[in-house]
């Protein structure tokens, strides 16, 4: 296979792991959602927490972007 | 990036003939600064240093007009102490008390990270000739701002406690027989702090803009088009879409501002109280 084709190939393999990470991401807020509705009482105070699990999975789908970038930029 | 990096950015931007969504990332020299030398340093003032001025002066203007003490606060009062407030609640219930000794420096990295995301968003390229550039759409400046968070927790952490500092890596409870594996874990994830504090921001950013400059691209290529129908199949789909993105961008540049400043204060937390 050409060099170039491959790492396009890959580029859009990378693509699959932001995918992933979108899925992560909704299941972050959709489990937020769940336990809120059945307390909202206790909901504002774990606000932090939500986004310290939302930062933590959408880093690993930009981290698949940062893969993208290298490979069609920098490799 | 390198000169190599540029050098295929434009070959990719050549061989297409089409918009180069990376193009708005390329530092420049500005007002013929390019051969100020200092010690054999090239130190240009280049559009990102101007963007940190206008982010700067932004915030201090932001600031002052806030800051006049009265007691019945006016609106833009009440924005400053509103956006204090939120800082200092932020630091009051993840490190505690002493949490208030941290606020300046979590609020200044908060408000410039907020600054230059939204000042990077605003749409300055209507007026001819001018450029917008984000300025946390590079990995040296947000790897600085990480290094800071970073740093400060170092060095608060060994000022308070010391070498006991090390215990921060053998958490409560740990089994003995898990002692060669725990702490080996912990420092790991430890260290790996401050690059992904500096890589969220960058590539949170830089992601966006490209996506805002590709859909951009659409709009215009398609507005070009010879047949009658692209523009109404492609641009004004990609318009409103673009719309909705941007909105979504602005949220982004809001959340990413506060994840940064959420974890710079769980950090100082950990130096502070060490778990």
């Amino acid at each position: 296979m050409d060099a170039e084709a491959a790492k396009l190939i890959g580029a859009g393999l990378a693509a699959i792991g932001a995918g992933l990470a979108a899925g992560g991401v909704g299941n972050v807020f959709g489990s937020f959602l769940q336990g809120a509705l059945r307390n909202p009482a206790a909901a504002d105070g774990q606000q932090g927490r939500l986004f310290i699990g939302f930062a933590a999975a959408e880093l690993l789908g930009l981290l698949a972007f940062v893969v993208a970038m290298i490979l069609i930029f920098v490799a | 990036m390198g000169g190599r990096v540029l050098d295929r950015v434009v070959n990719v931007a050549g061989e297409s003939g089409k918009i180069d969504p990376m193009h708005q990332f390329q530092i420049e020299p500005l007002f013929g600064s390019e051969n100020w030398m200092i010690g054999g340093y090239n130190l240009a003032f280049t559009n990102s240093a101007l963007f940190m001025m206008v982010v700067l002066g932004a915030l201090w203007v932001f600031m002052w007009g806030g800051m006049k003490r009265e007691v019945v606060p006016g609106r833009w009062q009440m924005a400053v102490e509103g956006v204090t407030g939120f800082v200092n609640n932020m630091l009051t219930s993840s490190v505690g008390p002493e949490g208030k000794k941290y606020v300046p420096l979590v609020f200044s990295l908060f408000m410039f990270i907020l600054m230059a995301n939204f000042i990077g968003m605003m749409p300055f390229g209507i007026v001819p000739g001018v450029h917008p550039f984000t300025v946390t759409s590079h990995l040296t400046v947000t790897a600085v701002l990480a290094v800071l968070s970073f740093g400060t927790v170092l060095v608060v952490g060994f000022w308070k406690h010391g070498l006991h500092f090390f215990s921060l890596f053998v958490p409560h409870g740990t089994p003995w027989w898990l002692l060669w594996l725990i702490p080996l874990i912990e420092l790991f994830s430890f260290l790996i702090r401050p690059f992904s504090l500096a890589l969220r921001l960058f590539v949170a950013m830089t992601a966006g803009h490209v996506l805002m400059k590709v859909l951009a691209g659409f709009v215009i290529n398609g507005l070009n088009a010879e047949a009658a129908w692209v523009p109404f199949v492609v641009s004004i789909p990609s318009f409103i879409l673009m719309i909705g993105i941007t909105l979504l961008e602005l949220l982004v540049c809001a959340i990413q501002a506060y994840v940064f400043a959420l974890l710079t204060s769980l950090y100082i937390n950990d130096a502070v109280n060490l778990h």
